[in-house]
């Protein structure tokens, strides 16, 4: 007996190992942290990138281009492929300078020059000296750009995420500068602008829109449900080299015939409705993986589930399952007050009068409050912002008149009637009444 | 602290000296012997006498024009003060793109023979500031440390650097008028140079009367160091006499030779006021004599002495007092006080402090520049290299070498005026051994101020022999150099402390900056594909600019004019972005600068700015500046200093020609940036010609208030959009016989863009991408061909289409469910908004049409945010939730015909 205790502990321990292997390999990639081998499905985008680059690394040709795409749709990821293959090329490694941009982080041109110094290491040519005033610093660095020339200067990339950001900067001054330096004999500059805009190009004055060079590459996913599910197979799969080959070979087989089971399509394929990115995918699988443990070392169908359910939660519908039964009596209150009159605002005072009427015809199971405890539960249903003040200021009129709104659903309410545990009868069928 | 005092003002007075000479009968103008200048309220006298070499004010505080002086003359009234002279350059003068062509680093000190004919000879004489030092073209430069001189080694004719030839100087020196010598009799003329080894000899002539030496002081040079020198001989001169004499003797010959309009310097020798004027006149014309008769090294050198001699004069109270404000001047005090600072540790307290900064051997300079006109004076230096504030270690140096001017003994304390003198003479010096030969006898040359100097100097002026000079300088050094080792490690540790404080006002000079230069060049085009790609890249400068000869010609013809005239104006011209406006601007420059490198027309400064790269509009002052003078400033002084460039007359100016790029930029509330910018070129004084570029037509009335607009004028030029003809020339002439398009495409893409904008940036990389398609289309780089019409038109789907269809068509189901959702509660509205709530309601009862699961409200935010960050709706802040409104950023049609399906 002893010894098939052991044997199994022994097994289980490997199992241990496998599994948390698994998991480390499989976060690592929901979690971007890793590029992919090949950015899946933008061939073509990939090429052009990688091509005009190479020419700005190679030829010392001045570029300007900007990534277009939904959030999500791996713009990022493109742009950091194709850097990973330009600089394994030998003549390329040591003669481009890439810089980093972003419009989240650099909220103004002082401090995109700053760093665009800084990235550039041309601090070290000022030296001790305090950087100086912003003229100075882009007086600075125009005139850096300017020494040098197509066939001599190395080649600098201007990565600009945010792109669209960049764009509401005062007259767009970096962006002039930028393309301008892109557009002259100057030092040789690529600039890629990331963006989820589609109307980016609108953002830009029309001097500065005339030094775009209007190349645009659009990450728009075309992926079909099958290429879709095939994906989601192979983000699920463990690579080749996975030390153990009989895991391996169970592990993937597992994954396979997770993709075939009808449940696991239907959530698949209700989250591809809902939106194609990879990275919302991401999520989903992130969720059914950490279901899984040495007890349980495959995922299930029922896993997926219950992740794309935690998904794809209504949040408001949960807020309402915690309320007190007065906070939703005075939530139905204002949903009949919006069926009354049409979805016009409402201050407390109507509310309150419509409990009231409630309690006195209709009730049997809830007493009637007072005034400042039905306050109360107002003002916590507008700190929840469940309710939302209308009135831009609502210093000078009196709590019980401010117009308010209710930010509901009539079918959420409903369904968190129903959901509501123990909730009195009397109670739900005010709800489902017409008129009060 | 040095910027402080730049900034004072002096006025100086002018006065006529010696006997007027009638110079030309007919436009009854009078010709001078010197000039007496002298700053109102101080008592020294600086004199100016032909043949010296004097600096003229300039729009330049820093660096004054430099000019040897060929005539002086006026007209009868004496009002008006006329000087003829012969110009010379600094290297700042120098165009931009020609300093290249001196091939090595310039010298700071250097300057450069002026052959051109752009400038005017004629000068007002009220204009000049102080005389200057120079040296030989054949010395070596002197170590950076050496400041106060300038140096001549090459002409400048505006286009090239020659060597210069010495009997240029020697002409002009000839052309002087006809008493240019006058000064022999320098009492101090005791540097001996022999003819024939012409090497410079060097020369102290150190004779501090403390009297003199303090109001020498207190007049606070104007241009300080360069007249420090001819100030310092005047000194040396003055304590002769005043070894000799007493003190009120002194005093009274000073102010003799200072109200007197007769050569100041021998009549204070002689210290008989009656006869000085007999004197001179006598003296003069011997010393005419005597350099007919070949002598003329030697009366050079003393005649050279002489001048700075007078220039050093003082003036006394009493004349500062009842002369008429003739020529008032500003004048910077800067350099004077500095030099003051720097010297009055070494003075130790004694009175005649100011005397030491003065006092130098300038005659021996003196002397070797008159023989050769191109030698820079060495106190010019120092006084640049002050001026330069980034320079901390040139300035330091230059502390050191200060003490090179040899301080005189003042009867008081001798013994420490006595070390100091040497101590400077030495230095002197050792500069001097650099770059020259020593005096023959292979002594150190130090010449040390003795006593004994001082009487031989002063006997000089009456036996005028240059032997007995010559021999007494020898003696006088051999007796000195002993003290001079003792006393040359008290300096160095005084000097370094006063360096730092002038130091520190000045800006640091910005390192030149460079992005690092690539390891592997860079390839060049392989095929005929690249190759055209290459010339087809918008910075590819074209050989010649097809399709704006008309704009060139206009462009062209007023620019010249304006430079021909040596006026100023305005043109404003206009157009949309991408139709040439700066290209043309920069071609017609590019062939004025060439024409005015023929010789055709006058040299001009090109500068250019532009509204984008400055970060605020008062910003343009300062780059102008720089440009202009490579000063950093900040704004307001910058304006201030352009503003008195531009107003007040310079002799030498020319034209400038400021390219002002995107003008609209340059809008401020008040407008005063664009006011000065049209409202210099109106100046009298200015040359200068703006060119102006904004994008609108109606600019000017747009944006301008009135007496901005007005002062802008009405020469505008707008450059239209280029036709579909041009832009398929644009491109030929840039493809320029290199065979990769064919011909319909180039015709299918000028269409295309001329019906869109004409904007030729587009159209080449339209072209650019095209061959970049039609390179990926072949299977083999090599095997690509000539860019069909099939390449261009996928090129240009690429630039015009609009992605928006696409992007719909990528959506997601339920993106495209929401979209359709938004146009049908449009249609119920009759709006062209709603709020997400009631797109919401229409999302579910679409999606229950459509079969599919609702999707809960959080989930149909999503769904909506995305949209709405793409851009595919607009939508209100998101923290309103459900009750943001919502609204088609494309239009109803593209969507539904996005959305209808495309299978079949």
């Amino acid at each position: 007996m002893d010894n098939i205790i052991r044997k199994y502990l022994i097994m289980t321990l490997f199992k241990y190992g496998y599994i948390f292997q698994v998991q480390m390999i499989l976060r690592e990639r929901f979690c971007h942290q890793r590029l992919p081998e090949k950015p899946v499905g933008m061939e073509s985008q990939h090429k052009h990138l990688l091509e005009l680059l190479r020419r700005t690394a190679v030829h010392g040709e001045s570029n300007s281009v900007l990534i277009v795409g939904p959030r999500g749709s791996g713009k990022t990821m493109l742009l950091n492929c194709v850097l990973r293959e330009l600089l394994e090329v030998k003549d390329v490694n040591k003669n481009v300078l890439p810089v980093h941009l972003n419009g989240l982080l650099q909220t103004d041109d002082r401090i995109a020059l700053k760093e665009i110094t800084r990235q550039l290491n041309l601090e070290n040519v000022v030296g001790d000296k305090v950087f100086g005033s912003f003229a100075e610093n882009l007086a600075f660095l125009l005139e850096a750009l300017k020494k040098g020339d197509r066939s001599s200067s190395r080649p600098v990339l201007f990565i600009l995420d945010e792109f669209d950001l960049f764009a509401h900067h005062k007259n767009q001054t970096l962006l002039y500068n930028l393309l301008d330096v892109s557009q002259s004999a100057q030092a040789p500059v690529a600039v890629i602008g990331l963006t989820c805009r589609l109307d980016v190009l609108e953002l830009l004055e029309k001097r500065v829109k005339s030094r775009f060079s209007h190349r645009q590459i659009h990450l728009l996913s075309s992926l079909s449900f099958i290429q879709y599910l095939d994906n989601v197979r192979s983000q699920l799969s463990l690579p080749q080299d996975f030390p153990d080959t009989k895991f391996y070979d169970e592990w993937n087989d597992s994954i396979k015939t997770l993709c075939e089971d009808q449940l696991v399509v239907d959530v698949l394929q209700s989250h591809y409705n809902s939106s194609k990115d990879f990275r919302s995918l991401h999520l989903l699988l992130m969720l059914a993986l950490s279901r899984v443990s040495a007890s349980k070392p495959a995922i299930k169908p029922t896993d997926l589930l219950e992740a794309s359910r935690v998904c794809m939660v209504d949040s408001k519908a949960n807020i309402l399952h915690g309320l007190s039964i007065l906070e939703l009596c005075l939530i139905i209150a204002m949903k009949h007050l919006n069926d009354i009159y049409e979805g016009e605002p409402f201050n407390f005072q109507m509310v309150h009068n419509e409990f009231k009427k409630f309690l006195q015809r209709k009730s049997h199971s809830i007493h009637n409050f007072d005034k400042p405890v039905v306050i109360k539960a107002f003002e916590h249903l507008q700190q929840l912002e469940l309710i939302k003040s209308m009135d831009s200021s609502t210093a000078k009129i009196q709590k019980e008149y401010q117009l308010m709104k209710l930010l509901l659903d009539h079918s959420q309410i409903m369904e968190a009637l129903q959901k509501y545990p123990q909730c009195p009868t009397d109670v739900k069928q005010w709800a489902m009444s017409a008129f009060g | 602290m040095v910027r402080y005092f730049t900034r004072l003002r002096v006025r100086r007075i002018y006065k006529w000296g010696g006997r007027p000479y009638i110079f030309d009968r007919k436009l009854k103008s009078y010709g001078f012997e010197y000039l007496n200048m002298s700053v109102e309220g101080q008592e020294a006298v600086t004199t100016v006498t032909p043949g010296q070499y004097i600096l003229i004010e300039g729009n330049d505080d820093e660096y004054p024009f430099v000019a040897k002086l060929l005539k002086l003359f006026g007209d009868e009234s004496h009002k008006q003060k006329k000087a003829l002279v012969q110009w010379f350059l600094r290297l700042s003068e120098v165009p931009q793109n020609k300093k290249l062509l001196l091939g090595r680093s310039p010298h700071p000190q250097e300057i450069f023979y002026y052959l051109g004919r752009a400038c005017d000879d004629e000068i007002n004489a009220e204009s000049i500031l102080g005389t200057v030092q120079h040296v030989p073209e054949d010395t070596p430069f002197p170590e950076p440390g050496t400041k106060d001189t300038l140096y001549v080694k090459l002409s400048w004719d505006t286009k090239a650097f020659n060597v210069l030839d010495p009997v240029l100087m020697q002409d002009t020196s000839a052309s002087t008028p006809p008493k240019p010598a006058l000064p022999l009799f320098t009492p101090c003329a005791s540097p001996t140079a022999t003819p024939v080894s012409r090497g410079p000899v060097h020369h102290a002539l150190p004779t501090p009367d403390p009297t003199v030496m303090r109001r020498a002081g207190s007049v606070s040079d104007t241009r300080a160091t360069m007249s420090a020198g001819k100030r310092s001989t005047l000194e040396a001169e003055s304590i002769h006499s005043a070894s000799k004499l007493s003190a009120s003797k002194i005093l009274s010959a000073k102010r003799r030779g200072s109200a007197a309009d007769t050569p100041g310097v021998r009549k204070k020798l002689q210290l008989s006021p009656g006869k000085k004027m007999t004197r001179a006149d006598v003296l003069c014309e011997l010393l005419d004599e005597e350099m007919e008769s070949e002598k003329v090294v030697s009366l050079k050198l003393s005649s050279s002495v002489s001048h700075s001699l007078q220039h050093g004069c003082s003036l006394s109270p009493m004349r500062s007092g009842c002369k008429t404000p003739n020529g008032q001047r500003r004048f910077p005090w800067k350099l004077t006080s500095i030099s003051l600072d720097r010297l009055s540790p070494t003075a130790l307290g004694e009175q005649d402090f100011s005397s030491t900064l003065q006092i130098e051997c300038l005659d021996s300079y003196a002397f070797l520049s008159s023989q050769r006109p191109t030698t820079p004076s060495r106190r010019k230096e120092s006084a640049m290299a002050i001026r330069e504030p980034a320079l901390g270690v040139l300035a330091e140096e230059d502390s050191e070498d200060s003490p090179m001017q040899p301080i005189a003994l003042t009867p008081r304390s001798k013994r420490k005026s006595a070390q100091l003198v040497s101590l400077r003479i030495r230095k002197q010096l050792n500069l001097l051994d650099n770059t020259q030969e020593l005096i023959s006898d292979g002594d150190d040359d130090c010449f040390v101020p003795s006593k004994k100097e001082l009487q031989s100097s002063s006997n000089e002026e009456k036996t005028d022999s240059e032997e007995e000079t010559d021999s007494e300088e020898e003696t006088v050094v051999k007796k000195t150099r002993g003290r001079n080792c003792k006393t040359s490690v008290r300096t160095p540790h005084k000097t370094p402390s006063k360096k730092v404080c002038m130091v520190t006002p000045s800006t640091p000079r910005c390192a030149t900056p460079c992005i690092p230069s690539r390891t592997v060049p860079a390839r060049q085009p392989g095929n005929i594909l690249e190759e055209a790609r290459a010339r087809l890249h918008v910075s590819s400068v074209p050989e010649s600019l097809p399709c704006r000869e008309q704009e060139f010609q206009d462009i062209y013809n007023f620019v010249e004019s304006k430079v021909m005239d040596g006026t100023g104006g305005c043109m404003y011209i206009s157009g949309v972005p991408g139709t040439g406006k700066t290209a043309t601007i920069h071609e017609v420059i590019r062939c004025l600068q060439h024409a005015s490198d023929m010789d055709e027309i006058p040299t001009f400064r090109f500068i250019e700015i532009n509204g984008m790269k400055m970060t605020d509009p008062h910003q343009a002052y300062v780059q102008i500046l720089q440009k202009l003078t490579d000063q950093k400033v900040t704004a307001d002084h910058a304006a201030a200093l352009l503003e008195k460039r531009f107003s007040n007359p310079a002799p030498k100016k020319e034209t400038t020609v400021l390219l002002v790029d995107e003008l609209d930029l340059l809008w401020t509330r008040k407008q005063n940036v664009m006011y000065n910018l049209f409202d210099w070129p109106t100046r009298r004084h200015a040359r200068l010609v703006v060119l102006t570029i904004a994008n609108t037509m109606d600019l000017p009335e747009r944006i301008m208030i009135n007496r901005v607009a007005s002062r802008l004028g009405l020469t505008r030029m707008s450059f239209q959009p280029y036709s579909f003809k041009q832009l398929q020339q644009i491109i030929t002439s840039r493809l320029n016989k290199v065979k990769a398009f064919e011909e319909d495409a180039l015709q299918l893409v000028s269409r295309k863009v001329a019906a869109l904008s004409g904007d030729a940036r587009r159209c080449l990389d339209i072209c650019r991408r095209a061959t970049e398609i039609c390179e990926h289309s072949a299977s083999h780089p090599s095997s690509a061909g000539l860019v069909k019409m099939s390449h261009v038109m996928e090129a240009l789907d690429e630039m015009f289409s609009s992605s928006y269809i696409t992007a719909i068509r990528c959506a997601s189901l339920q993106e495209q469910l929401f979209l359709r959702a938004v146009i049908a509660e449009f249609r119920r509205l009759g709006l062209e908004e709603a709020t997400f709530q009631q797109v919401f309601v229409q999302h579910r009862t679409l999606s229950r049409v459509e079969g599919l699961q609702p999707i809960s409200l959080s989930e149909g935010l999503a769904v909506c945010q995305r949209l709405g960050a793409c851009r595919l709706l607009l939508l209100e802040a998101s923290r309103l939730d459900m009750l943001q409104r919502v609204r088609l950023n494309v239009s109803q049609d593209d969507v539904l015909y996005a959305l209808k399906p495309v299978r079949d």
